[in-house]
């Protein structure tokens, strides 16, 4: 019993039809954090890959050094840190919220190497028609660059989103309750592995196939050129 | 003259002080010296033409002139005021503001058109007058397709540039740097990237601008047939100096130095 629900082991399928409100549950938890981080990371990656290109050395040399740690050390040990290791500095944050926490940041270092080969990939004569025209550097960003480089990352950008999609089940490893987590409990608790994690293999699967073919369509639907922001 | 009044486009003083000028530039890449020591002064409303074998500097004038590249030593005004601030700091030494302020008064036709392809045609004349000049969409546009008009392509307006052929995406960009009213246009090569049966449409739309009197135009061109029609003085180039300058007929007809003689000969055949 979970959640109200009650398992059913007559059958393999009675017990699967039985569990699966339960793993709905963990799906949308793990719907929900995966589409948190992934809005954190894109707006973060952003971010991280503008301040990289600034002019002043400073900013720019320790933006590269953060992506770079971000990226060389593993999101378990990302994950332990913020969980058992800021509680000591006086942060304590929900479980949910660490996990969306690294998992964004994680993918903010993957994502701002993409956009920044985004804005390199943008023709200098780009940027001199915008100084010819007097744009400031932050209007040619907006109006220029960025909206030249969405349909050119879409593609990556979607690789992304379904890797983070499918590194969600480590956050229950600080006792998010998502669907692999629930799974495993269902298993310990009835000693019957092989239907709930078949399931949430099929889920996933399901998922990453849903996600790939809506990344194609936006892919065909962007025009290739690029969109205004305004 | 007070030096501050100077600055105002004052009507008295403007057929006096050069709109642009060079004192002393050098400007180098590296090792390499592009601009010498170079010195050159253009009135308000003039037209000239710069000639001369490639990689002789002349593309560069036009480039120190926008902002795009900075120079080591000497100074440049425009519109009187000096590139460099007394304490500017980084390779432009001077401060955005400034370089904002320099940019104001002047525009650039680039070889390579370099329209903004993920906007129209109308947006692309547009987007500049209402982010940095502040102008309303509605006061903008109503601009845009006077200046569409007046190159001839105000019914490609919602068409994207790469919907347009080279010459029609040059004629575009020439509105689009019109659109922000500069007192001198710069011209880098505005044909060289075009077949040679458009070459044509483009050079007209120059030349009706050449006529009018008070937009003081910069050209960089090897159409020496153009030179010759539209300038009111044409500059000889070899590297990194002005090797000969003066009115287009003298020069195309009579050039004095050797080394002019020889590009024409090369150029025209």
């Amino acid at each position: 019993m979970m959640y109200g629900y009650a398992w059913d082991l007559t059958t393999p399928l009675t017990y699967a039809a039985s569990i699966l409100p339960i793993l709905l549950i963990g799906l949308t938890v793990t719907l929900q954090a995966a589409a948190a981080g992934f809005a954190l990371a894109l707006v973060l990656g952003l971010a991280f890959a503008l301040l990289r290109r600034s002019r002043i050395k400073a900013v720019a040399l320790a933006t590269a050094f953060v992506v770079e740690f971000l990226r060389d050390t593993p999101l378990l040990v990302q994950l332990f840190f913020l969980y058992y290791v800021l509680p000591d500095y006086g942060i304590t944050l929900p479980a949910f919220l660490t996990g969306v926490i690294a998992l964004g940041l994680q993918y903010s270092a993957y994502t701002s190497e993409v956009y920044r080969g985004g804005i390199e990939a943008i023709p200098r004569g780009q940027w001199e028609a915008a100084t010819a025209l007097n744009m400031t550097r932050w209007q040619t960003y907006r109006d220029i660059v960025i909206p030249q480089m969405v349909p050119r990352i879409v593609p990556t950008m979607g690789n992304y989103l379904v890797a983070m999609l499918k590194e969600t089940p480590v956050l229950s490893v600080v006792t998010v309750l998502e669907m692999l987590g629930l799974a495993n409990m269902i298993g310990e608790r009835t000693f019957e592995y092989l239907v709930p994690l078949s399931m949430v293999g099929i889920i996933f699967l399901l998922l990453t196939l849903i996600c790939s073919a809506g990344i194609h369509r936006l892919e065909k639907v962007l025009p290739k050129a690029g969109i205004p922001l305004r | 003259m007070n030096k501050v009044l100077a600055q105002q486009p004052d009507a008295a003083s403007a057929a006096a002080t050069p709109v642009i000028e060079f004192r002393g530039v050098t400007k180098r890449f590296g090792a390499l010296t592009v601009l010498d020591d170079f010195n050159f002064a253009v009135a308000p409303g003039e037209k000239v033409t710069l000639i001369g074998p490639s990689g002789s500097g002349k593309s560069t004038v036009l480039r120190i002139l926008m902002t795009l590249e900075p120079f080591q030593e000497g100074q440049l005004t425009l519109a009187g005021i000096p590139y460099h601030e007394p304490h500017g700091k980084g390779p432009f030494r001077a401060s955005d503001r400034h370089l904002h302020q320099i940019r104001s008064h002047v525009g650039m036709v680039f070889q390579s058109f370099n329209l903004f392809p993920h906007m129209s045609v109308l947006r692309n004349v547009t987007e500049a007058p209402v982010a940095v000049l502040g102008l309303s969409r509605a006061e903008a546009e109503c601009r845009a397709i006077d200046l569409l008009r007046m190159v001839g392509l105000a019914d490609k307006k919602d068409h994207y540039p790469a919907q347009l052929s080279g010459g029609q995406q040059q004629r575009v960009a020439i509105a689009r740097a019109l659109a922000m009213r500069p007192r001198v246009l710069l011209f880098d090569e505005p044909t060289s990237a075009l077949d040679p049966q458009l070459v044509g449409e483009v050079l007209g739309v120059i030349r009706n601008l050449a006529s009018e009197h008070d937009l003081t135009m910069l050209l960089v061109t090897h159409e020496m047939r153009f030179a010759r029609e539209v300038s009111d003085r044409v500059c000889f180039f070899d590297k990194g100096r002005i090797v000969e300058e003066g009115e287009p007929e003298r020069i195309f007809t009579a050039p004095a130095e050797p080394r002019t003689r020889e590009f024409l000969q090369s150029v025209l055949g």
